[in-house]
């Protein structure tokens, strides 16, 4: 209980108390225990990975070992995860690791290296592509449920009608000062709501983040209850 | 009626298919419409022309992936070439994993056009524009930038001591940063904007989707962002700028797009009229 519960307590609130009197105390000491404190934010960052990837092995196996539908992509998942991290530990991120070049003698240190080139022919093409389905998608959304049925819905799809139009240059080729137009609503309608928006989470992450220093938000340890 | 019937019915398939064509089409037989500079992608490209003095440093930071880089990455290329093109020193840094792929290939592809356009005026890699290594921590990186770039990540991308690199002459936080622009189509904007810019008075602007730019104009008018790129028509924008200069032969990806996006856009304009004739229609005849 004490390793699960108060001490995750007790580090949150000493650390979160102590970064923020850091930040009104000039004092070189106070500058060194937050340029220490960003050091080990990075640190623990990068151990994260680690568990993303030990989360990721852990899904997909257990897919696979129970066959369940689909099961056949989690093979593909695992493989493509360690050769991946196979040519980019042992060939090297942008250049030719020594040990590559000792392999294959005609590699030479401004070559692509075998995981750029995966990132930049069979990465690239294949997010991009999936990313433009939503052109597709969003064509048959906008005919199929874009309705002006009231009078707020009618103001969104005018202003964005006003807007979608706006920003190409067909839009400024059939009326020259619509840029204008839809500048102006980014600039002043738009940027009030956003604002308001902007406010109200502000406050919402200010009032979470107190709670968690004081031990009152809790739901970050896990566990449930 | 029968017209009504047919749009009511319409197969979405045929909604690809022509979408597909208002997309591919306008590649193959370009119009190039002209187009208006908006203030926001203006400012940046003053500041850059006309505010940092020679030798001076860009920092762009390629927060994006390849399902963002059709809007994203013309930006990051055209700001590099322009920076470039007045002998200003530039570094790519970024806060994903995926983004040190996007700045490597446009680092590739700026120094190879720039070359090309230029073999009077050479640029090298280390020396006049780099690539900072990734490391892990988002909002941890960008405050430790602010208090030392060269020890937050000792290396650049390609594995060379950043203490021993030209590029980095001089080059100790944000005080030594002409001005950062932010690419991405995320929140990572807006943690520059907190951490880089509210606290240590980094000079900023954004370039951003044309999806998420909505989101930052109170940016702009508070000054924290002195300009913003907003979607493929932000970078053609800059892309047309950069071109009166006459100094940069790269493809202009962004101008070369907007054509297909224009068609695009009044395509969905046009769905969106007729899906409501349709809707207003039936809907009239039910009330009957």
């Amino acid at each position: 209980m004490f390793l699960r519960r108060t001490l995750p307590l007790l580090v949150s609130a000493i650390f979160g108390i102590a970064l923020i009197l850091q930040f009104f105390v000039p004092h070189p000491a106070s500058k060194s225990f937050y340029n220490l404190m960003l050091d080990w934010l990075i640190i623990v960052s990068a151990f994260t990975y680690l568990i993303a990837v030990q989360s990721t092995v852990e899904l997909h196996f257990t897919k696979i070992k129970r066959k369940v539908e689909g099961w056949q992509y989690s093979i593909i998942v695992l493989v493509s995860l360690f050769v991946t991290a196979l040519l980019g530990v042992f060939g090297g991120a942008f250049m030719p690791t020594t040990l590559w070049m000792k392999i294959f003698p005609s590699v030479k240190p401004t070559d692509t290296t075998p995981l750029m080139y995966t990132y930049l022919y069979m990465q690239m093409p294949m997010q991009s592509t999936i990313f433009s389905l939503l052109a597709f998608y969003m064509a048959s959304a906008a005919f199929r449920s874009f309705r002006a049925r009231s009078f707020d819905a009618t103001l969104l799809l005018v202003t964005a009608g006003i807007v979608t139009l706006g920003r190409v240059p067909l839009g400024e080729f059939i009326y020259k000062g619509l840029p204008d137009v839809v500048e102006w609503i980014l600039k002043y309608p738009n940027m009030a709501a956003q604002r308001g928006i902007l406010i109200g989470v502000q406050l919402g992450i200010i009032a979470t983040s107190i709670k968690i220093i004081l031990g009152i938000e809790r739901k970050y340890l896990g566990g449930g209850k | 009626m029968k017209f009504i019937n047919f749009i009511s019915n319409l197969d979405k398939r045929w909604i690809y298919l022509i979408l597909a064509l208002c997309i591919i089409i306008p590649f193959l037989f370009p119009v190039g419409f002209p187009m208006k500079t908006t203030p926001p992608v203006k400012s940046i490209y003053d500041f850059i022309e006309d505010s940092i003095p020679e030798g001076g440093v860009v920092l762009i930071g390629a927060d994006y992936d390849p399902s963002t880089m059709a809007e994203l990455h013309p930006m990051a290329k055209v700001i590099a070439a322009h920076a470039l093109s007045n002998n200003l020193r530039v570094l790519f840094v970024t806060l994903y994993p995926q983004g040190a792929g996007m700045a490597q290939d446009a680092i590739d592809n700026v120094l190879k056009e720039w070359n090309k356009s230029n073999p009077e005026n050479q640029k090298q890699l280390g020396k006049d524009i780099t690539l900072l290594a990734y490391v892990p921590g988002v909002s941890a990186v960008v405050l430790k930038m602010g208090e030392d770039i060269t020890q937050t990540f000792n290396e650049d991308g390609y594995g060379n001591k950043l203490s021993e690199l030209e590029v980095m002459k001089g080059i100790k936080n944000y005080n030594d940063i002409n001005l950062m622009v932010e690419l991405a189509g995320s929140s990572v904007v807006l943690t520059w904007l907190i951490y880089a810019n509210g606290r240590y008075g980094l000079k900023m602007g954004i370039g951003t989707t044309a999806v998420s730019a909505a989101e930052y104009y109170s940016y702009l008018q508070s000054k924290q962002a002195i300009g913003m790129l907003g979607g493929l028509k932000g970078a053609a924008e800059y892309e047309h700028l950069l071109d009166k200069k006459n100094v940069y032969g790269g493809r202009k990806d962004a101008s070369i797009g907007m054509d297909a996006q224009s068609s695009a856009h009044i395509f969905f304009i046009i769905l969106i009229i007729l899906g409501n004739i349709a809707y207003f229609v039936k809907k009239r005849k039910e009330g009957k």
